[in-house]
């Protein structure tokens, strides 16, 4: 069984894996997220306290629960990627850090919404918004340290070790941030999602849920999949696979280049010695 | 005795291979030659030897030692001269010598250090601070460390000619001469031809296009 | 041992020769300290209430700037690359090289937060709880953020990058200390603040050596 599970750090059986898993996802996204978020912003009962303005949770407490999940899955691929030295685990690590950003985006963004009508400001610095801008920051700082580095497989070694480093920081910070908010704003604002839900708004949020994690998966996987092509492009593989003249004479250790690519010789070469 | 033994090793970077199914075993009193252009990879290649690189793919051991498994274990007797000199510029010829001798447990004293340094040619040079010296000085300073761990085993020289004069070429080559002949090994890089009289193996590395 | 002695003194000869240097961050943390009074006026009870928060961002500040001589001059003349192949395992280098620089940089920050102290109207209690916590802090900040200087020690430009990574992960440390000091201005315990700094502190300081050990090989590859 490890024999079969290692056979995933090739990129050719991981683009294979991807293509399987595409559609199963793009299925599941879709339909949850169409009976999600239609039953959640349409047909779930008005919240007796906040009316109907709650609802904007449907979107906000799925983004922010899988933005970090997405942090973690990045983190659990960079330990992959360094401890087996798996280059696929590199690429995931690439393909789903946007997409996390983006998800926290997203709860920072429909926080605030949330914020309006319940505190009547744009911004307030509670325990969860504040976490979830620190993750931001998280996110953009892996971003940030991979894209600096120009050997890919040393930037996702690096990125890597961020990524770690991090996450074993989202508990500290997550508590830290509760405790400092408890201290400077008293115990009667942080109450969002503390209270018991009912059921009628709590499966549609399930379905979200759901729905919002097979969309990340999807779209990672499609990005992955990007990500593979990119960084394997002078592979066999690759060139049988996708075929074309310009890949005609693609060989190992080498390949005759179209014009793009000698230009990028040549500043290799120029780069001085190896 | 084996001193060095590299099995399939393959190097990548930038993801292109510079080059695959590398073998080479070395056993005392060897001296291996690296050839190739510019970017063919022999820098790479010899840090990947010493365990300074991570490779693509491969095993590599040094006296019995896995290199990337427990890096300074398989060091020990190894001594390692790269483009970067490995020398403080703020510190002394002196200073830097006598810490890299602390460093790797050598047993010395400024007398000693003093009497290397003036064998190359540095004398009166030895307690300014290195950046005030010229490149070849700085070199030499560096060389320094050949001369210094008598019970390394195992040399490898990246290009170790460079910025010295024609004397002291032919200075560094007869000392691995000596070297060689009391059972030491050498991987080495030049640029220019070596005029050892010795014999040698060649690898040379193509630049793939 | 005599290795990692020859390390610790070299580094500290590295520093001395390089103290104006040294200088620089120092300066700096001053500088910020007193742009505060400017930007928000000379009230003294303002400023004693925003003085513990103000002495730490800026001494995180002034630390992530000195933070990048830590291994810059070693991995460009190639002495690090000496240090990986050396009989001693870099993780106990690193150790020691983390402990010096940390040393060289809290050493005059201390010197000076009496100072800072004054300027900021500072009470006796709230200067006792700022230094405490600077002391089990600042070690903190050296080990954890030697990570990231190691990480960006081969880059060019790898300075505001490096603060990019390292302040997300500095912010539990900055909530718990100003917090202490917040409670010392209020006269009541800040133990708890005080042992979950120190549990920060013996948790980086257990980990980090090999992290940063491996940070330092990915950055030479």
């Amino acid at each position: 069984m490890w024999k079969w599970i290692n056979s995933f750090a090739k990129p050719e059986k991981a683009y294979w894996l991807c293509d399987v898993l595409q559609n199963w996802f793009a299925v599941v996204a879709i339909a949850s997220l169409s009976v999600g978020l239609v039953w959640g912003l349409g047909f779930a009962p008005s919240d007796y306290q906040q009316g109907d303005s709650y609802r904007i949770i449907y979107i906000h407490v799925p983004s922010a629960i899988l933005a970090m999940g997405a942090y973690v899955a990045m983190a659990i691929a960079a330990l992959v990627g360094i401890v087996w030295q798996w280059r696929t685990a590199y690429m995931f690590m690439v393909a789903i850090a946007p997409v996390g950003a983006v998800m926290t985006l997203i709860s920072l963004f429909t926080g605030s919404l949330w914020g309006k009508p319940m505190w009547g400001t744009w911004w307030f610095w509670d325990a969860r918004l504040t976490s979830q801008l620190i993750l931001l920051f998280l996110y953009l700082g892996v971003i940030s340290l991979y894209t600096a580095f120009e050997d890919k497989q040393q930037a996702g070694k690096a990125a890597g070790v961020m990524a770690m480093v991090g996450v074993i920081n989202i508990p500290i910070i997550h508590f830290s941030v509760e405790w400092w908010n408890t201290l400077h704003q008293g115990a009667s604002i942080t109450k969002i999602g503390k209270p018991s839900i009912a059921l009628e708004m709590y499966v549609p949020l399930l379905v979200c849920i759901l729905g919002f994690a097979a969309f990340i998966g999807w779209v990672t996987i499609i990005r992955m999949k990007n990500e593979i092509i990119l960084r394997d492009l002078h592979r066999p593989w690759v060139a049988k696979r996708f075929g074309g003249a310009e890949f005609a004479s693609v060989d190992v250790g080498g390949a005759k280049l179209s014009d793009a690519e000698n230009n990028d010789k040549q500043s290799l070469k120029s780069g001085g010695n190896d | 005795m084996r001193v060095l033994l590299a099995q399939q090793v393959a190097c990548e970077k930038s993801d292109r291979q510079l080059f695959s199914d590398i073998n080479i075993e070395l056993h005392s009193g060897q001296l291996l030659y690296v050839t190739g252009e510019n970017g063919a990879g022999k820098t790479s290649l010899l840090r990947i030897l010493v365990g300074l690189s991570q490779p693509a793919a491969g095993y590599v051991e040094i006296n019995g030692h896995d290199c990337h498994k427990v890096v300074h274990g398989a060091s020990e007797r190894l001594l390692y001269f790269g483009h970067k000199q490995g020398i403080s510029q703020l510190l002394t010829a002196t200073e830097n010598l006598r810490f890299w001798c602390q460093q790797h447990a050598i047993d010395t004293n400024d007398e000693a250090i003093h009497a290397k340094l003036a064998e190359l040619g540095l004398t009166g040079l030895e307690d300014i601070a290195v950046k005030n010296l010229s490149a070849g000085q700085q070199r030499r300073v560096a060389l320094a460390k050949l001369w210094l761990k008598t019970d390394a085993n195992i040399w490898v020289l990246d290009e170790p000619f460079t910025a010295l004069d024609v004397h002291l070429i032919a200075e560094l080559e007869s000392k691995m001469k000596v070297f060689l002949n009391a059972g030491g090994a050498i991987v080495m890089t030049s640029h220019q031809v070596l005029n050892i009289d010795y014999p040698m193996s060649n690898l040379h590395l193509e630049y793939s296009w | 041992m005599v290795a990692l002695k020859a390390v610790f003194l070299k580094d500290l000869a590295l520093a001395y020769r390089q103290r104006a240097e040294l200088m620089q961050p120092l300066m700096f943390f001053v500088l910020v300290i007193t742009l505060f009074p400017l930007a928000v006026g000379p009230n003294l009870e303002t400023l004693q209430r925003i003085g513990g928060g103000v002495i730490w961002v800026a001494a995180i500040l002034s630390l992530l700037l000195g933070m990048e001589r830590m291994f810059r001059d070693d991995f460009a003349d190639g002495s690090l690359e000496q240090y990986i192949l050396s009989p001693t395992p870099l993780y106990m280098i690193v150790v020691v090289k983390v402990f010096t620089h940390w040393l060289m940089h809290i050493v005059p920050l201390f010197l000076i937060s009496p100072l800072l102290a004054v300027f900021l109207n500072l009470t006796m209690d709230m200067y006792v709880a700022l230094m405490l916590t600077l002391l089990l802090g600042t070690p903190l900040i050296s080990f954890v953020g030697a990570i990231g200087v190691a990480l960006t020690v081969g880059l060019h430009r790898g300075g505001v990058l490096l603060a990019l990574l390292l302040i997300p992960i500095f912010i539990p440390l900055l909530i718990f200390a100003t917090s202490a000091i917040e409670s010392a201005s209020m006269l009541l315990p800040y133990h708890p603040q005080l042992a979950i700094i120190a549990a920060l502190l013996l948790f980086s300081v257990a980990l980090s050596p090999m992290a940063i050990a491996y940070s330092l090989k990915v950055s030479q590859n």
